[in-house]
């Protein structure tokens, strides 16, 4: 027993030896999750390259903001353009993206206008009109609060969170891409690089055009495309070297391809 | 002829409860058949956790689950022993002890979340790690083992206890020498039960540990537990789904090798004891 | 116990260290309340009133929790009232009518119960759901919350009547069998009846444990703060709420999440008391 013990508390011992390791050189990086599987593997190629450590963490681009002024995070992902609250953060551009309006691959509407839009998620248009789909209920498909996707939405369609009558309220942007794929007759909005990959994979959602807009990254790189957001990398006064670096790192032309292979823009394009 | 309805409508209810559960297990089998293979449990995860294995992950639980369990086994040992030792198990303060377990023990897991991020997180410094979840998780199974490792050592005859008066043993001693080896198999059942509480957690961790996929060097990095992971790669990455299902495969396979290592030790079905 | 006056150093020790650890378990229940109701208190002061309206709009400082309360209480009685029969019956259909296949169902029940909510959470939201929108859209909701939650009740709420029906008396069965009682008979007049106590009171305890479920309802439940109108209307459950929106809440927003957080813990201590009640055990 004596044995056990001993053995016991020198194990203990190693571990926190072992665990008071290299907290030195690592950066946190939390926010959008948009971005976030991006994030996850250029920071791979990065501690690949470099040997820095980078911890990427999801949890939506209020909470990139909210650990960035609080110091418990390096970097915060946010899918959007700053606010005019928070111009105490510096803003480092690493990208473009939009939002896809989204219907199940069945549906006969080929395209919807603003009005019918707004409309349709304030509550105003309960049923498809049109085709298989005529009568049908719309399963409203709306992001929760707190995700820059849900922001740049409302924003563009000009609608207060209050105002919309959601039949499903989603999370993560394949959450919404799953409840779209497995209901015929809902709509619903995520990250247009997203949408894409999946629908490119079978998934079974397809893109609407947005003001006569086709939802493709070629429209979204001549800039035709309305609704299209920054993904941005936010920093809180002094930047250390690591983090500048880092900024240099993903924005470096040959990081372009994990940028497309999610059908993201890098930001050079 | 009610029997004869009562057999048939058994059945029904069977099918019931056991088919979906059936469908449930045969459709993530089938989902990760492509990327299921012993490769699978070697590698690190690649490209977001869209290719490659699990082998960070399965660290990063091991260490999770290793340092829940150093915390919660000693700790849980020293108050189940309090409680067969120094408290007569009809005594006031005995009772009131084992309320508050069972009311720790039904606290919703989310709010050891919400408190293992505010204590852990927040207010100790210690961020998103390794160490604040499995700090966390401890809290979660702690009630679980205290209660098994209880019932264990109440468990040991009356008769070993009277002989230990009778020859005026140490009380240290009794404890070392018979009661902890007798109790055993039931302090160990305990052990197993809390690691599949802990395994099995999701909601806990997703405010303590995080979600980083890399492999841990320290117990201040974040990590990536099995439930963790499914979760992340069904929500949140695009083309995650086969890999999500392969990774719920394997961690059903733990819990169930977990189990079948109760039944052993116990050798028949539990059924207080997952209460 | 040794009365002598001279304990060897290692037994006062182990006595300190054991009364200690003791009251470590009432440190750290008290420790959870403490650290979130200091924290929710100038806001319960505050606003206090505001949790029990139904708008649930945090950019606009507005909390009202009681549609999330009703969610959570919603899914978890339906769920219970689906799964507590069902498992009941099943547990009685076991042990009185097929015994043989007893041991090796209760078997795969215990790995039921071992399966993570993420993973039923996964397959109501990929299966069970769509199934549900083909009947009435939009598919998640109330009812798939509870039927998820009614597949990860039954396995406990069966094991716990199995044990039930296991301490009863013998001669009960014997005595009807010697009346020569149809088996239904014998369960739906004295054994049920009599087990009653121990199996409510131990399904009480599984209700508490939906109440406190977290995954599986977020998955499936269609997250929309609302009254429901029927149970095909899509809610949310405070527990949800917490997991969905905790990343990013700051300030009273966190604040209120706590006070839901300590919510929940109110209730199912409630309910655990009532399950004592119904057990007949005596917890001071």
């Amino acid at each position: 027993m004596q044995f056990v013990l001993r053995w016991l508390g020198g194990a203990v011992i190693v571990l926190f030896l072992v665990g008071c390791g290299e907290s030195g050189s690592t950066l946190t990086v939390t926010g959008s999750s948009t971005i976030a599987p991006l994030m996850t593997e250029l920071a791979e190629r990065y501690e690949a390259e470099t040997g820095v450590q980078v911890d990427v963490q999801s949890g939506g681009s209020g909470r990139g903001i909210g650990d960035v002024r609080q110091g418990l995070a390096d970097l915060g992902m946010v899918s959007r353009a700053l606010k005019a609250g928070e111009q105490d953060l510096d803003g480092h551009l690493i990208g473009r993206d939009g939002i896809a309006i989204i219907v199940h691959r069945d549906n006969p509407v080929l395209a919807l206008n603003d009005d019918q839009i707004r409309a349709i998620y304030t509550g105003k248009i309960q049923r498809w009109d049109a085709g298989s789909t005529e009568g049908r209920p719309i399963t409203v498909v709306h992001k929760a609060q707190g995700r820059s996707t849900q922001e740049l939405f409302l924003a563009h369609f000009q609608l207060e969170n209050s105002q919309v009558r959601p039949d499903r309220v989603i999370g993560e942007n394949q959450q919404g891409i799953k409840a779209v794929a497995g209901d015929p007759f809902a709509i619903g909005y995520v990250s247009i690089g997203t949408a894409i990959y999946e629908a490119d994979n079978g998934t079974a959602i397809r893109l609407l055009p947005l003001e006569g807009k086709p939802a493709s990254l070629a429209v979204l790189a001549q800039g035709d495309y309305p609704l299209v957001r920054e993904l941005n990398l936010v920093t809180h006064g002094e930047m250390s070297q690591t983090v500048v670096d880092f900024l240099a790192f993903v924005t470096r032309t040959d990081m372009a391809d994990v940028y497309h292979d999610y059908y993201f823009l890098p930001a050079a394009e | 002829m009610a029997d004869r309805v009562a057999w048939l409508a058994g059945w029904v209810l069977l099918a019931l409860v056991m088919v979906p559960v059936a469908l449930m297990v045969t459709a993530l089998w089938q989902q990760s058949a492509d990327v299921l293979s012993v490769g699978f449990l070697l590698e690190d995860p690649g490209r977001a956790g869209r290719s490659g294995g699990i082998a960070a992950l399965l660290i990063s639980t091991g260490w999770i689950l290793a340092l829940c369990l150093l915390v919660a086994v000693p700790v849980g040992l020293g108050c189940a022993l309090y409680l067969s030792e120094s408290l007569p198990a009809d005594s006031r303060r005995a009772q009131w002890l084992g309320g508050v377990l069972d009311m720790l023990a039904a606290v919703p897991s989310i709010v050891y979340g919400l408190f293992g991020y505010q204590f852990f997180a927040i207010t100790l410094g210690l961020g998103f790690s390794i160490l604040s979840g499995a700090l966390a998780l401890s809290l979660m199974v702690l009630p679980l083992m205290i209660r098994s490792a209880e019932q264990a050592m109440r468990a040991v005859p009356m008769g070993y206890r009277q002989a230990r008066d009778a020859l005026a043993l140490s009380r240290w001693g009794w404890v070392r020498r018979i009661l902890l080896p007798c109790a055993a198999p039931g302090i160990a059942v305990g052990i197993i039960l809390s690691a599949g509480r802990a395994l099995a957690e999701t909601a806990v961790l997703l405010f303590t540990a995080g979600y980083v996929l890399r492999r841990p060097d320290s117990l201040f990095d974040s990590g990536r537990t099995l439930s963790v992971h499914i979760y992340d790669l069904a929500m949140n990455v695009p083309g995650g789904m086969p890999r999500a299902a392969a990774t719920a495969v394997v961690l059903v396979a733990l819990l169930v090798l977990l189990n079948l290592l109760v039944r052993r030790v116990l050798r028949q079905p539990m059924t207080e004891a997952l209460v | 116990m040794i009365t002598t006056s001279s304990l060897p150093l290692s037994d006062r020790l182990l006595g300190l260290a054991l009364r200690l650890c003791g009251l470590l378990a009432a440190l750290v229940l008290g420790g959870i309340v403490v650290v979130l109701l200091v924290r929710a208190l100038p806001f319960l002061i505050n606003e206090g009133a505001g949790i029990w309206q139904s708008t649930w709009q945090p950019g606009q400082g507005e909390y009202g929790m009681a549609p999330m309360i009703a969610g959570s209480l919603f899914v978890s009685v339906l769920a219970l009232v689906l799964a507590a029969p069902v498992a009941v019956l099943l547990a009685a259909w076991l042990r009185y009518f097929a015994p043989r296949l007893r041991r090796p169902v209760l078997a795969g029940v215990e790995l039921m119960a071992g399966i993570p909510s993420v993973v039923y959470g996964l397959w109501g939201m990929l299966v069970l759901v769509p199934w549900i929108n083909q009947w009435v859209p939009p598919g998640a909701s109330w009812l798939a919350g509870s039927l998820v939650l009614a597949l990860m009740i039954v396995p406990l709420a069966l094991l716990v009547t199995d044990a039930a029906l296991g301490q009863l008396p013998l001669r009960y069965q014997r005595a009807g069998e010697a009346l020569a009682l149809s088996r239904v008979g014998m369960l739906r007049r004295v054994l049920l009846p009599r087990a009653a106590p121990g199996i409510v009171g131990g399904v009480v305890l599984q209700f508490g444990r939906a109440l406190g479920e977290t995954m599986a309802v977020l998955m499936v439940c269609g997250n929309v703060v609302q009254w429901p109108d029927s149970v095909f209307a899509p809610v949310r459950t405070l527990t949800a709420n917490i997991a969905l929106e905790m990343a990013y809440a700051t300030g009273d927003h966190r604040v209120a999440l706590f006070v839901s957080g300590l919510l929940l813990i109110a209730v199912t201590g409630l309910l655990l008391m009532a399950s004592w009640r119904l057990r007949g055990v005596s917890h001071g």
